[in-house]
């Protein structure tokens, strides 16, 4: 489950960390994701094809963000937020009217799930690896680099040719992909997908990669290649779920969780400050 | 080769901040023009520049650049004519990739991205062949990240990016500024030595009177929004400093003690 947080923290990343823009359309399109994988998978589609059709979904929910956003001149945060919203009744409407859909992995060959863990932790390790290598190369490519180079610095960009409006759109659905894409893994390890599942996705995600960061600043010096750092959000999602359990395992009401995470998040963005010794 | 029309630009129209920054000028550009640009802060200097470069569009007036009207072209797609160094070290390079990555994005200007590696082999090579007369030591840190650079350093740099691939016009805008005096005068040296070899048109704006003077092969004044003087040939060889403060005396209703104005 920590892995699951994770890949869907390596989505997050590119928002939040290469464009450097708060993308708020992941807390529906992770529920997306989860619905249009268990209604496929119920209606006979492979569960590694349901996957894809989750991604593909996703990069329309960010397309529409981005679109949202480059043609209408909405930020970013608010065409987000509306999409976000939007996509909760079209969760309903994908899961057919109920907030939750179970999935049983006795009738339906799941990838990963609860029931078989060595085996989920094994294909969620090897995906993560794949996902890594594939956003490392993309992000030395020509179009990766002007993605980077957008959320670097935007007047630059323009002014060597970059079509701003165009990169910040590939990078918001490639985020809602691969969130979408994660949120259809947890709803096959879960065995059911359910509309809320996205709530705090964002958090969640920000979580991963903020611990992942201040860990990686620890163990290696700054600066440390691309490739560490994406390991390192995987491993954040990881750390994060750990201190969940942590938390429940301490008997604290699961009512308090979220007040929880939401401290352990401003906790780890504190840190970094702390360690530069620039902390009021 | 460039040619400016009768070009207006107004900001926060209708509002008690409406300013008109560019109000009906029109300017036209040889081949291989050296133009050095100078006037009062706030004349439109800027903003004449960045009305070529589209970083907006004009209210009205007409920009061509080889024939070609680029008035309502967006600024990535005018970028393939047009090299650009602005005033701020910060705001030409990006700071969190690169050296070599840098300049790679500028050697792909005007060109469609694919998913192709982002920067060869052979690129490596060239570049630091590029770097090395800059005499920065830059050629041995291609894999630098540019925001660990020294503002002189980042201006050679954005230079170089800009004029990477031959543009049709490039763009200065005070852009040894804010560089302390002997690292401004370098950067002014590589930059004229590269406009030289490539014989780029070029507009330059610069606040300092004396190289408005000593580069270039003509000289513009503007003030409010206008172009007020246009100087160029042997006039302009024989220009001294204190003639132009006698034109921009007599030719705007400011008075100037000394160079102060201009120069500061
Ligand atoms: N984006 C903007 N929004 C509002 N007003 C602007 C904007 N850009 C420029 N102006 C105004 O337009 C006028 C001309 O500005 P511009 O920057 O072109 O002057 P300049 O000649 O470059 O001056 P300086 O020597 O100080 O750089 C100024 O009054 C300025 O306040
Ligand atoms: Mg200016």
């Amino acid at each position: 489950m920590g892995i699951l947080y994770g890949i869907m923290a390596l989505g997050i990343y590119i928002t939040f960390r290469v464009l450097k823009v708060s993308d708020l359309t992941v807390d529906g399109s992770f529920a997306t994701g989860g619905a249009v994988s268990v209604m496929l998978m119920l209606s006979g589609v492979s569960p590694i094809l349901s996957l894809l059709c989750a991604f593909a979904v996703g990069l329309l929910c960010g397309t529409v963000t981005g679109l949202l956003h480059t043609k209408l001149s909405i930020p970013i945060i608010l065409s987000s937020i509306l999409v976000q919203i939007g996509l909760y009744s079209i969760n309903l409407r994908i899961l057919q009217g109920s907030a939750l859909k179970s999935i049983s992995v006795d009738k339906y060959p799941l990838l990963i799930n609860v029931r078989f863990v060595s085996r989920t932790i094994l294909i969620g390790a090897l995906i993560a690896l794949a996902l890594i290598a594939v956003l490392y190369w993309y992000f030395g490519t020509e179009q990766g680099c002007s993605i980077r180079a957008t959320g670097n610095n935007p007047a630059m960009a323009k002014s060597n040719g970059i079509n701003t409006s165009t990169t910040t759109l590939i990078g918001l659905a490639l985020c809602n992909g691969l969130v979408a894409f994660a949120g259809g893994l947890m709803s096959q390890y879960q065995g059911f997908a359910d509309v809320n599942q996205g709530r705090g996705a964002i958090v969640t995600g920000l979580a991963a990669i903020i611990i992942g960061e201040v860990l990686c600043d620890i163990f290696f010096k700054k600066g440390s290649s691309f490739w560490l750092r994406l390991t390192f959000v995987i491993i954040g999602g990881i750390i994060y779920y750990l201190i969940m359990v942590l938390i429940l395992w301490m008997r604290v009401d699961s009512n308090d969780l979220k007040l929880f995470t939401a401290l352990i998040v401003a906790i780890f963005l504190a840190i970094p400050n702390f360690r530069k010794g620039a902390a009021v | 080769m460039l040619k400016i029309s009768n070009i207006f630009k107004t900001f926060n129209k209708g509002t008690v901040n409406e300013k008109v920054a560019i109000s009906g000028l029109s300017l036209t550009l040889n081949d291989g023009d050296f133009v050095t640009v100078i006037g009062s802060n706030g004349a439109g200097k800027s903003t004449l520049l960045n009305a070529i470069a589209g970083t907006w569009l004009t209210d009205s007036g007409k920009i061509e650049i080889d024939d070609i009207d680029i008035t309502r072209l967006p600024e990535h797609k005018r970028a393939s004519y047009i090299g650009r160094v602005f005033q701020d070290p910060l705001m030409g390079t990006a700071s969190d990739m690169w050296i070599e990555e840098n300049l790679a994005l500028a050697s792909r200007r005007g060109q469609k991205r694919h998913l192709l590696p982002g920067i060869t082999k052979a690129e490596r090579t060239h570049y630091a062949e590029l770097l090395k007369p800059l005499n920065l030591g830059l050629e041995n840190r291609l894999t630098t990240k540019v925001g660990l650079l020294s503002g002189g350093q980042r201006q050679a740099l954005t230079l170089l990016m800009a004029t990477i691939k031959k543009p049709r016009l490039l763009l200065l805008d005070e852009h040894t500024a804010a560089l302390d005096p002997a690292t401004a005068d370098k950067v002014l040296s590589v930059t004229d030595e590269l406009v030289r070899r490539d014989n780029l048109t070029t507009l330059m704006i610069t606040h300092n009177m004396q190289d408005a003077i000593d580069y270039g092969n003509r000289l513009i004044m503007m003030n409010e929004g206008r172009i007020i003087l246009d100087i160029s040939g042997q006039e302009k060889k024989q220009l001294t400093k204190q003639q132009l403060i006698d034109r921009f005396n007599s030719l705007s209703d400011q008075k100037l003690e000394s160079d102060n104005v201009l120069l500061s």
